[in-house]
């Protein structure tokens, strides 16, 4: 909400300069959110009138003027504005004066002597635009300053105020607040009573009291529409940033910025029949004022004439009743529509209005008569007229109930000594009627406060007028025990630190992704779609981790990077029904070569089995740790030669693969590019190392190479191995694979290093070769393998 | 008998020309081989009669072992020169680079919540989680958001459906922790900070779509807003490591707290926004059936981005998710 500080200051006499003023606003929760000066500090700019406008000798656009500042002799000034005319009053900058961006100088203007400038309200830095000079009224008095005429010396003050504080949104209210934080008084205009001139009304009928409690109607006839409305009313609209409209309209906004009653007008010659409260009937539909045209629901409350609806309640009122320059009676209303009602309305068909704003928070329905008679008092002055009678229709105001605050719970919850004579001056700050007894307090809120109704709302308030600042900063005293650290589960950030030990950076990307990437990459075609994504390449919720670390890759090579090794952990999301899922997977992605380029190293490129090693590494230590099992797949985004689906006991859990060419060359990738993503949870688990005797015998290795089908998977014929349990075989591993000459066409050779040994003895050569002849039995039966010579 | 001193002489001339062992041992022959010199004198002893022998033979041994000596001496530098050769040869320049290996590295906003949570697990709190997609029930009314409420409008929500939304904040795990705590029969004192990834509508230069927050919640008998204050600035002052930072607080409207302030820090003279906080509403209390006369908590929301910012420097929010690795690889 922004105002004018000066007519702030006419409602409550602080001493506080604009600083301070500002400061204790924003300490006390009405957040100031900027501060800015009407006009520049310039000075030396006084109110002037031309007495004669001759044509400049020299110059067809220009004009030598003499001007009368408010000294004893007439100045000689040239002037280039169009209006520039004899007897017109205007603002003069004198010699010495410094407008913004111009020092005003005694200069020849194409060779005739000029003592100052006529200024625009532009050229006075007042507004952005002027056609000519700024007219001033007639009765402006030559000489005085300028900045004392137009009341320049004040500030705009914008205020950043949060949805519990309805009751700030006016100038009564805020005059009302500072006079509770500083102590100051408040001084209001007396509004008085306008006695019926006439005894016309018209009858309202509020079929809706629980959200229409009190409704003031009033008629107004033979009023001048086309009245200007007065410099000072103009003025204070303006800098509240409301743009002046026509009287009627201005008066109604007026008085929604003093006191914070919404009000309409309506052209009651548009009217028929009586007016109505009530919720719109089916297909019930209403042109507003800013041309919109609403189908109403059954639960937007509307004000209705014979005809139909002529005002969307509380929010705007309708285009066909609306007041204009010939309009000679006005119905004016001023009502309470209470907040349930009006919430969410407004945003439901995309508007905010200035009304709909103060009744969703909460209206002083207290107020509504008075706004009624202070617009009446307001149009009468400046439209002329007669008025009617009030028309007023009361329901059931909300009530304000007692709440009770205790002193110890205050003082406990605040964690700051409070005593009960300071609390009650709190209160009383406040202008909250309270009794107390046994230090509990029953406080009444006034009218206007909507936000007190527990004993927290007055916690709050005591404490934002005692000050937070007053609060000290108070470590807490508490019971200690020691959190618990489960030893079979490892941290995430394990995982984090295993990869960039392996070199990889860290990455974090949006978790919507472009729907392309999930169909096309990764097969998705029902990703879970955001009904308001902030762009159409982020608008369905990722699957995977891989569509990111792709783009990623692609930004920074075409940033000139050569190699990337860059990993994401972050939530992926799933839909089942209506309900959603989510699993963190840890993905990454290498590109380019094993290590940076450099002279010690040959520059080789990444491949499947580097990577490998890095999931595996994943996992933590094998001694530990279960074992990844990879088995050959197919993946949408990845090489079918080169794609691995990740197990863990028995359970897939990710992928490990080459990017498929295809999408190599969609990205414009030169080299090849790997990519894994895993299920964290799954490789969070371990197993408490379990101490296992260490023999003391050693054990005895031998070498064979045995010749197998190439399609057999290596992983299968380790595996067969290890479930056999061949006795005296302690470990099984493959050193060498061979293909070429001497390997028949379709096979391969596999190198295989036998370790053997005995708990109990010395291994003999008879124990060796009966455990290297069941292996190979073993080979022979599962693999068809064929010992080689 | 001859005198056979001069092949002392002799035998050092012909070892010193030989080059390599090989040449020596040639050399070596030629003296005491088989068929060499100083061989075949001794052979001669025989001849002689017992009386000559052993002064000849005292002469002929005198003679070896300057010849001996010699082929030891010579063997000596032999050897020490082609030691000396092997070493020149396997000589490096030991200023080249090191053999580089691949540098990885966090994330900042990951350093950021690896020190929060480090800061905040040393008074205790546990780290506790909740889903980004959540329910427009967890999101807002639990937390005291009806349907309607104008504090929803200043959410800036990203909609799934009529009933999700993604969630505007870190605070729906409180009510998540809170409503598990109980049903697995944990009382207060509870104590948590809820780190993770919040979303709203919005995207400019300051604000980006997706952003991270650190929730944290104490509820316990006798907390109070004086506390909250002061777990805060201890927080701040720890992660900056300044022990001069003051934190102030504005008040504030959360509908999840009461009372709410806006937290500001003291930072080069003026003051910066980092957070929301305030005490546990009591009808978030309601929600999760905890009793709120003998139960009291605070609550609090802290930007990671922005601490992230001043802690490091960087002057450009964009820069953490444009994935930059000249960027990143600055946080190691």
């Amino acid at each position: 909400m922004q105002f004018s500080e000066n007519w702030l200051r006419s409602l409550v006499n602080t001493d506080l300069n604009s600083q301070a003023l500002s400061h204790a606003l924003t300490m006390a929760g009405l957040e100031v959110e900027e501060m800015q000066p009407v006009a520049a500090p310039f000075a030396k700019v006084v109110v002037a009138k031309i007495l004669t406008a001759e044509k400049h000798p020299d110059a067809d656009r220009l004009q030598v003027c003499s001007v009368d500042v408010g000294l004893a002799q007439p100045v000689q000034i040239v002037c280039g504005a169009a209006n520039a005319r004899p007897g017109l009053i205007a603002p003069c900058a004198l010699v010495g004066a410094e407008l913004p961006g111009i020092s005003i100088k005694q200069a020849k203007v194409r060779g005739v002597e000029s003592f100052g400038m006529m200024c625009s309200s532009k050229e006075l830095g007042i507004s952005a635009e002027a056609t000519g000079l700024l007219e001033l009224d007639s009765d402006a008095v030559v000489g005085q300053s300028i900045r004392e005429y137009l009341d320049l010396d004040d500030n705009l003050l914008t205020l950043k105020l949060t949805p519990n504080r309805s009751d700030c949104l006016s100038m009564i209210g805020i005059a009302r607040d500072v006079a509770a934080i500083t102590g100051a008084i408040t001084s209001f205009e007396a509004i008085s009573t306008v006695p019926a001139e006439v005894q016309v009304a018209k009858k309202v009928i509020v079929s809706e009291s629980l959200a229409c409690p009190r409704y003031c109607g009033r008629l107004i006839s033979g009023i001048n529409a086309k009245a200007g409305t007065p410099a000072w009313m103009v003025k204070r609209l303006e800098r509240s940033g409301l743009r002046s409209i026509s009287a009627v309209v201005d008066v109604t906004n007026y008085v929604l910025m003093a006191l914070g009653q919404p009000m309409h007008a309506f052209d009651s010659a548009k009217l028929t029949g009586d007016i109505s409260v009530r919720f719109a009937k089916p297909n019930e539909s209403l042109d507003l004022l800013n041309d919109q045209s609403v189908q109403l629901k059954a639960d937007d409350l509307v004000i209705a004439d014979a005809s139909g609806a002529v005002a969307l309640a509380g929010i705007m009122g309708g285009k066909p009743t609306s007041v204009d320059s010939e309009t000679t009676d006005i119905f004016l209303e001023s009502a309470f529509f209470a907040p349930f009602v009006i919430a969410g309305k407004a945003r439901r068909i995309g508007l905010s209005t200035d009304s709909s704003y103060r009744f969703e928070r909460g209206v002083d329905f207290a107020n509504t008569r008075n706004a009624i008679e202070y617009a009446t008092t307001l149009i009468k002055q400046i439209c002329g007229g007669v008025a009617g009678e009030v028309t007023e229709v009361m329901g059931e105001l909300p009530a304000r109930h007692a709440v009770k605050l205790r002193l110890d719970r205050l003082i406990s919850v605040l964690g700051i000594p409070l005593t009960q004579a300071k609390v009650e001056q709190l209160l009383m700050q406040l202008s909250f009627s309270f009794t107390v007894s046994d230090a509990v307090f029953t406080v009444m809120a006034p009218s206007y406060r909507f936000d007190i109704t527990i004993e927290e709302d007055l916690i709050e308030e005591i404490a934002r007028l005692h000050g937070y600042d007053h609060i000290p900063a108070t470590p807490p005293e508490a019971r200690l025990t020691m959190l618990e650290a489960p030893e079979a589960t490892r941290h995430h950030n394990k995982l984090r630190d295993s990869l960039v030990a392996a070199g990889y950076q860290e990455l974090v990307n949006y978790s919507f992704v472009d729907e392309s990437w999930e169909r096309d990459l990764l097969g998705n075609d029902a990703p879970i779609k955001l009904k308001n994504p902030i762009a159409s390449n982020l608008s369905v919720m990722r699957t995977s981790l891989w569509g990111g670390l792709l783009d990623s890759l692609v930004y920074n090579l075409n940033r000139k990077q050569e190699r990337a090794f860059i990993f994401e952990i972050g939530a992926t999301y799933y839909q089942q029904a209506s309900s959603f899922t989510e699993t963190t997977r840890i993905a990454g992605l290498a590109y380019g070569s094993t290590q940076p380029e450099q002279w010690a190293a040959d520059g080789s490129e990444v491949d499947f089995f580097e990577i490998k090693a890095h999931v595996d590494a994943l996992l933590g230590n094998p001694e530990v740790t279960k074992q990844l099992t990879y088995e050959k797949a197919e993946h949408n985004a990845l090489h079918p030669g080169q794609t691995a689906k990740i197990y863990l006991d028995g359970i897939a859990i990710g992928w490990l693969g080459k990017l498929h060419p295809k999408w190599q060359q969609h990205y414009s990738l030169t080299k090849s590019t790997f990519l894994f993503e895993l299920e964290v949870d799954a490789l969070l688990s371990r197993q408490i190392p379990a101490y296992q005797e260490v023999s003391k015998l050693l054990p005895v290795r031998r070498d064979l190479a045995v010749v197998v089908d190439e399609n057999i998977a290596v992983n299968k014929v380790l595996t067969a191995i290890k479930k056999a349990n061949i006795p005296l075989l302690l470990e099984v591993g493959l050193f060498d694979i061979y293909q070429g000459q001497g390997i028949a066409e379709n096979k391969k050779s596999l190198a295989l290093s036998v370790l053997m040994h005995d708990t109990q003895r010395t291994l003999t050569d008879v124990d060796a070769d009966a455990a290297i002849e069941n292996l190979l039995q073993l080979l022979q039966n599962d693999f068809s393998a064929i010992l080689r010579n | 008998m001859t005198d056979l001193t001069h092949l002392i002489s002799e035998a050092q001339t012909d070892f010193a020309n030989s080059a390599s062992m090989n040449d020596l041992e040639v050399a070596k022959a030629k003296y005491l081989g088989k068929t060499g010199l100083l061989t075949d004198a001794l052979k001669s002893l025989g001849k002689l009669s017992n009386e000559e022998r052993p002064a000849a033979g005292a002469a002929i041994n005198v003679v070896k072992q300057g010849v001996e000596a010699a082929l030891t001496a010579r063997r000596e530098a032999l050897l020490n020169a082609e030691q000396a050769k092997q070493l020149a040869q396997e000589s490096i320049d030991v200023t080249l680079p090191a053999r580089a290996q691949s540098q990885g590295g966090l994330h900042p906003v990951t350093l950021t919540l690896q020190r929060i949570e480090q800061l905040f697990h040393s008074i205790g709190f546990e780290v506790a989680t909740g889903p980004e997609i959540e329910t427009d029930f967890y999101n807002f009314t639990a937390l005291n958001i009806p349907e309607d409420h104008p504090a929803r409008a200043m959410h800036d929500t990203f909609y799934i459906d009529d009933a999700h939304v993604l969630r505007t904040h870190t605070s729906p795990v409180q009510v998540r922790y809170m409503e598990n705590a109980l049903k697995t029969h944990k009382t207060p004192p509870l104590k948590i900070i809820a780190p993770g990834r919040v979303y709203r509508v919005d995207s400019d230069a300051t604000h980006s779509p997706m952003f991270h927050q650190v929730e944290g919640l104490w509820v316990d008998e006798d907390i109070s807003f004086a506390n909250l204050k002061g777990v805060v600035q201890d927080f701040l002052q720890k992660f900056f490591e300044r022990d001069d930072l003051t934190v102030r607080f504005r008040p504030s409207f959360f509908p999840f707290t009461e009372p709410s302030a806006e937290m500001d820090m003291s930072w080069n003279g003026g003051w910066l926004e980092i957070g929301g906080c305030g005490m546990v509403h009591p009808e978030v209390f309601k929600h999760v059936n905890i009793d709120s006369e003998k139960y009291r908590g605070f609550a609090f929301g802290l930007g990671v981005e922005r601490l992230t910012m001043l802690r490091y420097g960087v002057n450009d929010l964009r820069h953490f998710f444009n994935n930059d690795l000249r960027f990143l690889s600055q946080f190691k």
